[in-house]
């Protein structure tokens, strides 16, 4: 059974659709009391990082918790924001800050036309040698290349945790992947066969453990 | 790098897709869940429902369509046409639309757009603006083009950033159903003038009307309806032509 994380970020319909059509079993948690009955999970959202506030407290303890004992994390957009230690959109609001770093905004480029927020399809760009990613178990069954659909103004930089890197006028962080800690930037309940993929991919991770 | 959208909109009146669709292969060629799934097979990068039913069961019947289409794709979903109020824009999204589009409703009642902005962020409010030409400048008109909203299009989409909307949807009324090509000037006005991705609508005939409007019109998504349900131009089509002229697309 997967926690799906509601903290009032955005709406979780399309993602309750995508685990749906995939057949997971998944319930939203009242209380972070609850947690530990859950083998998965996922932290979805969508606006600004100060939405993230309401998991300060309880919900950050029992979560981080969670991630130390093992239990696989999945971040999608501002739920991977939320990974780092901060963003600048909120910087009084404090990250789960299991990955290091802190995540800012997007600059675009206006003399090439590359706008803020960025808006659409763009492509992953595998880390790994010759555009591999060989560990990265998210990634399985993908090729560097591949078009996901993104719309965030703010983003993670790239570290040893990041898999995937995308870029508009800067470089970024679109995929980040550490032990059992998972996030993307982009939202793959949106993203079509490439992001239902990468959903599956969890899935199949959170079945394992 | 970052690609060119291409999005299909569908005209829908109490439930049924309107404008004639031509698709041979689709068992019931009007329905809206069975065209977005043709269109997502295709590769369109984007599908926006036009609610144009006029009757009081509206809202519940947008909501049917919504579902219905929502299942079968998993592709960024805009409605529109119907959303008049706060309540309007929450059944559209808790029935799976990732964005709404305002038109009357935005420029009778501005503060719409924060609000919306505020509750589901900016990425999930367009602003749509149908304009067309007067003189220099590119008259705003709403009501399904019927009233003059004495607004200029380049400073309407101004504002409409500024309070928040995430991407203006401008449609040239003089093109609108001409397929004679997007009206590229008015597209590049309004594109320079947001920091805000511009949709471009209106005036698709051909494949080079598209390459024209992401070049001179500086569009960041092209949208069309006609030309996709006819199939006489299929959405695989136009992006293998687009992406031999350079432009970036998803293939």
């Amino acid at each position: 059974m997967i926690a799906l994380i509601d903290y009032g970020a955005g709406n979780l319909t399309s993602v309750r659709k995508a685990l749906t059509a995939l057949g997971a079993e998944y319930d939203t948690p009242a209380s972070p009391r609850e947690l530990g009955r859950f083998s998965a999970v996922i932290v979805p959202g969508v606006g600004n990082f100060a939405a993230t506030a309401a998991l300060v407290g309880p919900w950050r303890e029992a979560i981080g918790d969670a991630v130390r004992g093992g239990t696989p994390l999945f971040g999608i957009c501002l739920g991977m924001q939320w990974l780092f230690e901060g963003s600048d959109e909120a910087p009084e609001v404090a990250g789960l800050g299991v990955l290091p770093g802190r995540v800012t905004r997007l600059h675009g480029d206006a003399g090439q036309r590359l706008k803020i927020p960025h808006v659409g399809w763009n492509a992953l760009a595998f880390r790994g040698r010759n555009g591999t990613a060989p560990h990265s178990r998210l990634l399985r069954g993908l090729s560097t290349g591949a078009h996901v659909y993104f719309t965030h103004s703010y983003a993670a930089p790239v570290t040893d945790a990041c898999v995937a890197e995308t870029s508009h006028a800067e470089t970024f962080a679109s995929v980040v992947e550490r032990d059992n800690m998972f996030g993307v930037q982009f939202h793959p309940e949106k993203s079509s066969e490439a992001g239902l993929q990468i959903i599956r991919n969890f899935l199949d991770v959170a079945r394992a453990c | 790098m970052l690609t060119k959208r291409i999005i299909a909109c569908m005209d829908v009146r109490d439930g049924q897709v309107v404008k004639g669709v031509q698709f041979q292969q689709l068992r019931h060629a009007g329905d809206p869940a069975e065209l977005a799934a043709r269109y997502n097979v295709e590769g369109i990068d984007e599908v926006v429902i036009l609610d144009i039913t006029a009757t009081l069961e509206r809202r519940q019947a947008l909501a049917d369509t919504i579902r219905a289409v929502a299942r079968r794709i998993f592709l960024p979903l805009t409605v529109g046409g119907g959303i008049r109020s706060e309540d309007d824009a929450a059944a559209a999204v808790e029935a799976g639309a990732d964005k709404v589009s305002l038109n009357t409703a935005a420029l009778n009642n501005p503060a719409l757009i924060s609000t919306l902005a505020r509750r589901y962020g900016s990425q999930a409010v367009i602003v749509a603006v149908d304009a067309k030409r007067r003189g220099d400048g590119f008259a705003v008109y709403v009501r399904s083009g019927t009233s003059d909203a004495a607004r200029d299009a380049v400073e309407w989409a101004r504002e409409a950033e500024s309070r928040g909307a995430g991407e203006i949807l401008l449609t040239s009324m003089d093109r609108d159903g001409t397929r004679s090509g997007f009206d590229c000037e008015m597209t590049a006005a309004v594109s320079n003038a947001v920091n805000i991705p511009v949709i471009a609508s209106g005036g698709a005939g051909g494949l080079e009307h598209f390459c024209d409007v992401f070049t001179r019109g500086h569009a960041d998504a092209a949208l069309a309806a006609s030309i996709f349900h006819y199939a006489d131009t299929s959405v695989t089509e136009l992006k293998r032509y687009l992406r031999e002229k350079n432009i970036p697309v998803r293939m």
